[in-house]
């Protein structure tokens, strides 16, 4: 008897809608313009609006090529040495939750990959507890909480009124939110807005966690990039781990190192003590074996070579006050060309409020869509540029597309 | 007053009244068991004994016991050093590498790739192939099961079960003749009920070495025609079974000439030695263009919340040396060296044993294929080697066959002779 074996199974399987970020640069290489501006993926480019690779990266690629390396498979829980620096550039060397080994790191797909590592731990262990995130966030956030089976709710953040950072009502939700939450907080350069809340209202968040007993658990995938200082951006983990709080820290190598294809991070979770730091890296590596046994490798020595070579670190800070500057300046610039151009009187100084690779610059969906369809400029929908695809020399060319986008069409 | 109410909340932290600050929320979390095979390497590590050898995880070793980059991989590394840029590679990995991984597994002129019916993404290895194609059964087919040789590769349970599909067994290892139970296999497909999922390894079966015939396959591929069943093929030793890509992928082959529109999962770990570097492919033959297209979507909304796209430096290295074909040619030949010291080792331990006197029958050491051998040692016969031999394995009794040298196959001869004697 034939039976028609070609029937797909899959004759169901419908077409997946196009990635909101990662689809737009897609769009972007499909567009013929000359005068086309991508705006769209938070990758850094030069001045001459190419994609960067550091010179640290390039000598420590060099040395390991050298020294010819085995690529053997790493643990589950990656390189010990990238594990070991990466908690000193976030915590600091011999910060108490390093020294006490209350710490649990383990290397992570970059941020996506080690954000979905802590909440399938979050989804194992405390079955039915909700993580807040901002509104808005990373589009991609939702994504891996709903594929993990997290629920989630937001609290408000982004206030268009004044194009900052909605304080109170971040602070209400926060409270208002069942004891014992996950509590998701960008710790530096806040995605996709640029509104960082400053030094006392973190102190405040951090309040209104501790009286909730919320867990706090921070997204670092800028950290250096937001005021060109790595440390200054780890300050607000900082001072939360300083409370002897305990939390869950993602962070990523993709921007400040420009690693982004090689897919290097960490997730931390910083324990009330060893025991449990122990029991909870065992935990995290029992999710990762099923997913993809264990992590690639060569992104992990490149971070390990730069960061844990004094004169390689260095020059890291140095080529990342760099970045950071170019970011700064063509914020200026930008800032500069809007006023002068904009007939209206719109306060335009949220530009330069706002810190790190993006702006939100407060452009409804239709507004946006018009700076591609008219102007050929890529961005989301949500009215996020990422500066770090801007050059000085397109500035004005970019005024004229927000202004004619906000004002023309509604 | 405001100032003394932030004091004793502070004092109330310090003493562990009140808030809860200082006790932990981890409280639930047990320590996790030791991955039963990655584990025996972290305790052949810890072992200072001078004579000890590690028989247990995958990995290739040269007859010095020492870990091998091939000499293709080298030069591909040093034409991609001090390229212009890391980007993001498209959520789907990159497109050279997955061509070039197609070719190797549906054939170099294939119809369907011409045809463009595969759905096909760079994976993170083996491991990411099969959990992207778990976690796909599962959301578009809800209903269905996975049905796993016993015994396989422990891995494969992790990953059905994170993904949420049930699992149901079929018999595939005879411990009495050490060989295939192909009857029993043969049942057990006829009796599923139509329209299963089953995950087959295409060639140097984990942990056991037991392949099918190619006669066997035949049958196999006949009975899921009858059955409509659908295969899932596990391909994580091509070129490392029998020392040639195109034979190790027969049975593909068979599936294809029979109709069956397969998924497989493919990993260049052990063939290219790119362990570490996590490289692999999932695809899944479609009907037609257009629902290919249709999968692979759907392929990278799974993977865009697991870890939004694939690493490129292990990719870079697969279609430098793919794309090349003098560089292909080098690999091929350093395949066939390690497959062929592989089959060396077999005929080594199985002579050395049947010198010592052994009663028992060692000859699946040399019918068994590719990177392991199911020795038949029992656990605890498997504990008398670590404990009094330092050799290192996994309980099961799967002997890796790269850790053996003509240094070590003597000893480990003696030592499984030791330890079964008296069976």
């Amino acid at each position: 008897m034939a039976i028609a074996v070609n029937t797909s199974r899959f004759e169901g399987v419908t077409m997946a809608p196009p990635d909101p970020i990662l689809g737009v640069s897609e769009a972007f290489r499909a567009d013929n313009s000359l005068m086309k501006l991508n705006l769209g993926v938070g990758a850094y480019r030069t001045e001459e609006l190419q994609p960067y690779v550091l010179n640290v990266v390039k000598k420590a690629e060099n040395l390991m090529l050298e020294r010819g390396e085995n690529k053997e498979y790493l643990p589950i829980e990656g390189l010990a040495a990238f594990n070991k620096v990466t908690a000193e550039l976030l915590f600091g060397a011999g910060n108490p939750v390093i020294e006490q080994q209350r710490l649990a790191t383990v290397q992570g797909l970059s941020g996506t990959g080690s954000l979905r590592l802590a909440a399938a731990l979050i989804e194992r262990y405390f079955p039915g507890a909700k993580v807040l995130i901002s509104s808005p966030t990373w589009g991609n956030h939702k994504n891996i909480f709903n594929d993990a089976r997290v629920p989630w709710s937001e609290y408000r953040y982004y206030d268009p009124k004044t194009v900052g950072l909605d304080f109170d009502g971040m602070i209400s939700d926060i409270k208002a939110a069942p004891e014992g939450s996950f509590v998701l907080l960008h710790g530096c350069a806040h995605n996709p807005t640029g509104i960082d809340p400053t030094p006392e209202q973190w102190e405040k968040i951090a309040d209104v966690i501790q009286e909730k007993n919320h867990i706090p658990f921070f997204d670092v995938a800028y950290q250096g990039f937001a005021s060109g200082s790595l440390d200054a951006d780890a300050s607000s983990v900082r001072l939360f781990a300083a409370r002897g709080m305990e939390l869950l820290v993602a962070q990523s190598y993709s921007k400040n190192l420009g690693l982004y294809a090689e897919r290097i991070g960490a997730i931390n979770v910083v324990c009330s003590s060893a025991d449990a730091a122990a029991r909870v890296k065992s935990q995290l590596k029992r999710i990762a074996r099923p997913m993809y046994s264990n992590p690639p490798i060569h992104g992990a020595r490149i971070v390990a070579n730069v960061v844990g070579d004094p004169a390689l670190f260095n020059e890291w800070k140095e080529e990342m006050e760099l970045m950071a500057g170019r970011i700064k300046n063509v914020r200026q610039k930008l800032f500069d060309s809007l006023s002068a151009k904009d007939k209206c009187g719109k306060d335009w100084s949220f530009i330069l409020k706002q810190i790190g690779m993006f702006s939100f610059t407060g452009l409804s969906k239709v507004q946006s869509e018009n700076m591609t369809n008219k102007w050929h400029v890529y961005m989301t929908k949500d009215g996020r540029i990422s500066l770090a695809g801007l050059s000085l020399a397109k500035c004005e060319y970019l005024a004229d597309a927000i202004i004619d986008s906000f004002h023309c069409v509604s | 007053m405001a100032f003394r109410t932030g004091i004793s909340r502070r004092m109330m932290i310090r003493s562990g009244f009140g808030l809860r600050s200082m006790s932990s929320w981890w409280g639930s979390v047990e320590p996790a068991a030791k991955d039963p095979i990655l584990g025996v390497t972290e305790a052949f590590l810890a072992d200072p004994s001078p004579d000890k050898v590690n028989v247990g995880v995958g990995a290739y070793r040269d007859d010095n016991g020492k870990p091998v980059v091939l000499e293709c991989v080298r030069e591909a590394e040093r034409r991609i050093a001090g390229r212009l840029n890391m980007e993001y590679l498209p959520m789907g990995g990159s497109v050279n590498m997955v061509e070039e991984t197609l070719k190797l597994a549906y054939g170099e002129n294939s119809e369907f790739i011409k045809d463009k019916r595969i759905a096909a993404v760079q994976a993170l290895s083996g491991t990411g192939a099969c959990r992207l194609f778990a976690d796909f059964q599962k959301r578009f087919r809800p209903d269905s099961q996975i049905y796993i040789p016993v015994p396989t590769w422990a891995n494969h349970h992790n990953i059905w079960r994170d993904a949420q599909v049930p699992q149901r067994t079929f018999h595939y290892y005879h411990p009495e003749t050490k060989g295939l139970d192909f009857a029993s296999l043969m049942d057990d497909v006829k009796n599923a009920p139509n329209g299963s999922f089953f995950l087959l390894h295409a060639c140097a079966h984990n942990p056991t070495g037991v392949d099918p015939s190619e006669e066997q396959w035949k049958e196999i591929s006949y009975q899921f025609k009858v059955k409509g069943h659908f295969a899932f093929f596990d391909m994580a030793y091509q070129g490392f079974a029998s020392g040639d890509p195109e034979r190790d992928a027969k049975s593909i082959k068979i599936f294809l000439e029979d109709g069956h529109l397969i998924g497989i999962a493919q990993s260049y770990a052990k063939n290219m030695g790119l362990y570490g570097q996590r490289v692999g492919c999932l695809s899944l033959l479609c009907e037609d263009e257009k629902q290919a297209v249709a999968v692979k979507s759907q392929l990278q909304q799974i993977a865009r919340p697991m870890y939004s796209n694939p690493p490129v430096h292990g990719a870079l290295i697969v279609s430098t040396i793919l794309g090349d074909p003098e560089l292909k040619k080098l690999w091929l030949k350093e395949v066939k060296v390690m497959a062929d010291r592989i089959i060396g080792m077999r005929t080594a331990l199985r002579e050395n044993l049947e010198k010592l006197g052994s009663p028992l029958s060692w000859e699946h050491i040399t019918n068994q294929i590719g990177m392991f051998c199911y020795s038949g040692l029992t656990p605890e016969q498997v504990d008398r080697m670590t404990n009094e031999f330092h050799i290192y394995m996994t309980r099961n009794g799967r002997i890796s066959m790269a850790g053996i040298t003509t240094g070590n196959v003597t000893y480990l001869a003696n030592a499984i002779h030791e330890v079964t004697k008296s069976a």
